[in-house]
């Protein structure tokens, strides 16, 4: 599975708008590059990124090839309880990836 | 060439470019070369209306944070804020950003709810040349707002390549 | 009119002399000092660095056995925060084997084949990028020392002699960009000091992480000049020059570069 890195702080108030990082490694093929044979590069990027707290979905990304490499997201949330944030990449050729985090929200 | 032959190829022109301009007007992109058709400001309006609709677009609420020299043209921080009280009632439903210039219009769609508490997404963006890039918010009330900022890039001055 | 010219000329040749100076100690900056604050911001943090993600293969490659004597880093090395601090940092080091300096690729490489008894990683792989990257991370935020001894003196002066050496069709060398117009513009991007502080990069035009070989080849092709081969001693002498030229400095890596 791909590599990714998130950052959800560990703890929170209750009521908090909180700031979520996501980062995968991935090489967003655009599928607009020509390759060293002369064919076109085929395009093979992530097309989707969705965030859940608790089951609940709180963000949701539709990506399209002008998303760089490695693709990064910085969003915010409303710490509501105590639980886990899950996040999940899906994309071109069957690309499925998947990072969770707790998070204390006293 | 005789005069027969000059009118047969105008004509022939003449059907290509009425040919091309029908499909430009049905939002298709006409494309008679092998390399990619680039967005052009009217493809990226074409993806603007299919998110908006036949709704206005309004400007305001909405702040496109981009550097305006970028420092690469492959990986460009893009950050979108929009002044909602993020309630309930009042919320940010969806923020989109289209380009022009790339080969092709849209850059990212991020579909948020009143539970984001602060609509602002920031992410890294590609972007193939100077131009314009444009955000969307759409309200949770059906309304829709915009940003616009021109953006300068320029190419990497040692390549990899020539 | 002529004495007017003869003015000008040694003037000219006055400043010339006076210009092929290298940078005073005090006035050294960091490409991160080139940055905007976005770049930045993508290097402080860990969670937003792509590079991390090599350094944590690099962590998983040190931990795996390979090769025919069927060892790992870690068998011989230990833990790598330990045993690998500061090494990075005084890389190219001599290798009284070789009787010549070895940047920490092939360092890493030789013990590869001599001690793990496996293929050596090629230049620019995934592994060694890693690895590197790893490795290089150890050393992070710690000054750069460079050997000093006598043995390393003559390659140091090969190194510097590159350095200051003109090349290829636009007949630059390193020194005339980065020694003489350091924070000048060029196509719109400043033009950094050229120091390797932070080596293995994440590169934004690349949108990859990268080797001081690659980067410097990148350099050698953009001043229109033949680039040296994969693996050359040119390589390393530079290297050693140019870590040298950043003594003092803090390691970076992995650093984030446009």
């Amino acid at each position: 599975m791909a590599r990714a890195l998130i950052n959800v702080p560990p703890k929170a108030k209750r009521g908090e708008i909180i700031e979520i990082k996501a980062l995968i490694q991935h090489e967003m093929e655009t599928g607009f590059r020509v390759g060293t044979n002369g064919n076109m590069i085929p395009r093979d990027i992530i097309t989707d990124f969705i965030c859940k707290y608790n089951g609940e979905e709180i963000f949701r990304a539709d990506l399209h090839p002008a998303i760089s490499a490695n693709p990064f997201f910085a969003f915010f949330t409303t710490a509501t309880e105590s639980g886990t944030i899950s996040f999940e990449w899906v994309g071109d050729n069957g690309f499925a990836a998947a990072e969770s985090a707790t998070i204390t929200v006293e | 060439m005789t005069q027969h032959d000059d009118h047969l190829h105008a004509t022939r022109r003449r059907f290509l470019t009425d040919a091309a301009a029908l499909a430009g007007s049905l939002g298709l992109g006409l494309s008679l070369t092998l390399k990619p058709a680039t967005a052009t400001p009217a493809t990226m309006q074409a993806a603007l209306k299919k998110v908006v609709g036949e709704a206005p677009l309004q400007k305001g609420k909405v702040k496109l944070d981009v550097p305006p020299l970028v420092e690469n043209g492959n990986v460009v921080p893009v950050t979108v804020t929009v002044d909602s009280p993020m309630t309930a009632s009042d919320y940010v439903k969806a923020i989109h950003i289209f380009n022009e210039k790339n080969p092709q219009p849209n850059v990212i769609g991020a579909h948020l709810g009143p539970r984001a508490g602060r609509a602002t997404i920031s992410t890294r963006i590609r972007l193939a040349d100077t131009q314009n890039l444009t955000a969307v918010a759409e309200l949770s009330d059906g309304s829709f707002w915009t940003d616009s900022v021109q953006v300068i890039v320029t190419l990497a001055a040692c390549v990899e390549s020539l | 009119m002529k004495r007017a010219a003869a003015i000008i000329l040694i003037a000219l040749a006055v400043e010339a002399a006076a210009l092929a100076a290298e940078i005073p100690l005090a006035e050294r900056k960091s490409g991160y000092d080139f940055m905007g604050p976005d770049s930045r911001a993508m290097q402080d943090d860990d969670t937003a660095n792509p590079g991390m993600f090599w350094v944590l293969d690099g962590e998983a490659l040190w931990k795996r056995k390979a090769g025919v004597a069927d060892k790992s880093c870690a068998d011989c090395h230990g833990d790598a925060t330990t045993s690998m601090r500061g090494v990075a940092a005084r890389y190219p080091a001599f290798d009284a084997a070789r009787g010549r300096p070895v940047d920490l690729e092939q360092r890493i490489n030789i013990c590869r084949a001599e001690r793990q008894n496996a293929t050596p990683f090629s230049f620019e792989s995934k592994e060694l990028l890693a690895l590197t990257a790893f490795i290089g991370r150890q050393s992070r935020g710690m000054p750069i020392e460079p050997a000093s001894d006598d043995r390393i003196k003559p390659f140091l002066e090969a190194g510097r002699e590159l350095f200051n050496r003109r090349q290829g069709q636009l007949n630059l060398s390193c020194s005339q960009c980065h020694d003489d117009n350091w924070g000048q513009k060029l196509a719109g991007a400043p033009i950094p000091q050229g120091h390797a502080n932070g080596y293995p990069i994440y590169r934004l035009e690349w949108q990859t992480l990268g080797s001081l070989q690659r980067r410097l080849r990148n350099c050698l092709v953009g001043m229109r000049a033949e680039s040296y081969p994969l693996g050359a001693s040119e390589y390393v002498d530079l290297e050693l020059y140019l870590m040298w030229r950043a003594r003092g400095m803090k390691v970076e890596t992995p650093a984030v570069r446009p």
